[in-house]
């Protein structure tokens, strides 16, 4: 999967699940600040990732993304080696 | 204190609202209709209330969505609605404490779909964060508590079939006895196909499903069981002083909450249980039973519940009481029935009429003794009793009196 094909299963995820319009996105843009994350939305972004990229994502994962575009590397990167 | 109904709603099969609700009672509208995945899931009997699901989109965050079982959706409407017709807003509830109380018995439909997801996912957190807040008894109370910013006496009273009944009944006391000002009670109650199933189990569901608008028959000879179904209804209740200060149009009053439990089987009821839950009503409201102008009967068409309470509502009413069961339209409203049969009360009340025990052809031994009203008719109602009866031998009755 290309890094355009995340990027655009992601937004399309975050449009869909998370009620963010996409256009406003900004890709470096703090994740939890974009999507206005609590606690409990990261939970949600779990079962989102892996009903889309069929992998888990720890909350230890979570630690090394800072902002949008750290999320799209790390689904990359992390998909490349699922 | 005095306590009185400032406001209430109803999501139900016979209508999305109100008005929708009071054209059904006064034509004698059936909700009932058949749900044909439920033969190929295991059911005996398709036989249902109707409902459609609310989009609740434009009103609620996605957040305060996720967390909101099917029953949890059903009461936020039903809430809405009771607090517009109160003229509640959400800045009064932002400046003034309010409570919330609401029957509920399951979530079987959120319980389900969590275990299934966990038992092929094999982990927990894949069930995503809304899960538990469905699953939980208490959903509909954490939901709208949350959602209308709720800073009152918050739980929920799980007593089988009268668990909407006992949410007023507490309801009512707690303001009586000067613990609360204003309290949102109600009933609430899943239809999806995993709510039903074990009491479906029990054979006691209406077979007649070449007839869905004439399956739910109570009180008459030819009843073969009930139809369940489900929805939510909301009843603002508050101190007179409350209402009176805020200037609220005062819809009618608490007078009466009467309960019992009838110590003996864990599915049949028995006479004793619900006279003595009646009796209790009608001493603490201090009135006569001939003083009571209607009696919305709990009646569900199974052949020998109604059979009892016929017996019962003849033991205390005598037979001149106009008597009818709404159950006949909506179906069993289960955990949401004793607060729904109030709002449909509270409609005939303020209408002016009695809505009919439809179906209601040929009387048995016991129902022929009573005054049963098949047909719509216009009455002047001063004082309604309700009664509510539940697995366990719950028994509640509550009594309303127009607000003079």
């Amino acid at each position: 999967m290309s890094r355009e094909e995340v990027v655009e299963t992601v937004n399309g995820f975050l449009a869909e699940e998370f009620e963010v319009e996409v256009d406003t996105l900004d890709p470096n843009g703090v994740l939890h600040e974009t999507l206005d994350l609590d606690s409990l939305d990261y939970v949600d972004l779990v079962v989102v990732i892996e009903s889309h990229f069929g992998f888990k994502v720890t909350g230890e994962d979570f630690k090394s993304i800072s902002t949008l575009n750290d999320f799209y590397d790390f689904i990359v990167n992390k998909h490349e080696h699922a | 204190m005095r306590v009185v109904i400032s406001g209430y709603g109803i999501y139900s099969c016979i209508g999305k609202n109100v008005a929708e609700v009071t054209e059904s009672l006064k034509e004698g509208r059936s909700g009932i209709g058949l749900d044909m995945e439920r033969k190929p899931f295991g059911y005996r009997s398709c036989l249902t209330g109707i409902i459609e699901e609310p989009d609740l989109k434009k009103d609620l965050s996605r957040r305060a969505r996720l967390g909101m079982s099917e029953e949890a959706r059903y009461a936020y409407v039903s809430t809405k609605e009771a607090l517009e017709m109160a003229g509640i807003t959400q800045d009064y509830l932002d400046n003034n404490r309010a409570g919330i109380l609401f029957g509920n018995d399951s979530t079987a439909g959120a319980v389900t779909e969590a275990v299934d997801t966990i038992r092929a996912k094999k982990d927990t957190m894949l069930v995503g964060s809304g899960s538990i807040f469905q699953s939980m008894n208490s959903t509909v109370n954490m939901n709208l508590a949350t959602i209308f910013k709720l800073r009152g006496v918050n739980f929920t009273i799980s007593a089988a079939c009268a668990s909407g009944s006992h949410a007023i009944g507490v309801g009512y006391h707690l303001i009586k006895s000067g613990l609360e000002d204003m309290i949102i009670c109600g009933g609430a109650q899943e239809v999806n196909l995993y709510a039903f199933g074990s009491f479906d189990g029990l054979g006691v569901f209406s077979m007649r499903e070449d007839e869905p608008a004439k399956s739910s028959r109570p009180f008459d000879k030819d009843r073969d069981g009930l139809i369940t179904s489900g929805g939510a209804a909301t009843v603002v209740l508050e101190s007179l002083e409350s209402a009176q200060r805020r200037g609220a149009t005062i819809l009618g009053e608490v007078t009466g909450y009467g309960f019992s439990s009838n110590g003996d089987h864990i599915s049949n009821p028995n006479t004793e249980g619900q006279v003595d839950s009646i009796s209790r009503a009608l001493k603490m409201a201090d009135i006569s039973a001939k003083e009571i102008d209607y009696v919305n009967a709990h009646a569900t068409s199974t052949p020998k519940g109604d059979m009892f309470e016929a017996q019962a509502i003849f033991d205390v009413f005598g037979g001149k009481t106009p008597v009818s069961s709404t159950k006949s339209m909506t179906g069993h409203e289960c955990w949401m029935a004793g607060a729904s049969e109030i709002v449909y009360c509270m409609i005939m009340m303020r209408n002016g009429f009695i809505a009919p025990n439809i179906n209601f052809e040929n009387p048995d031994e016991v129902s022929r003794n009573l005054n049963i009203i098949a047909e719509s008719k216009n009455a002047n109602l001063n004082t309604i009793a309700s009664n509510s009866f539940g697995f366990g031998g719950t028994n509640s009755t509550l009594i309303i009196k127009k607000y003079e």
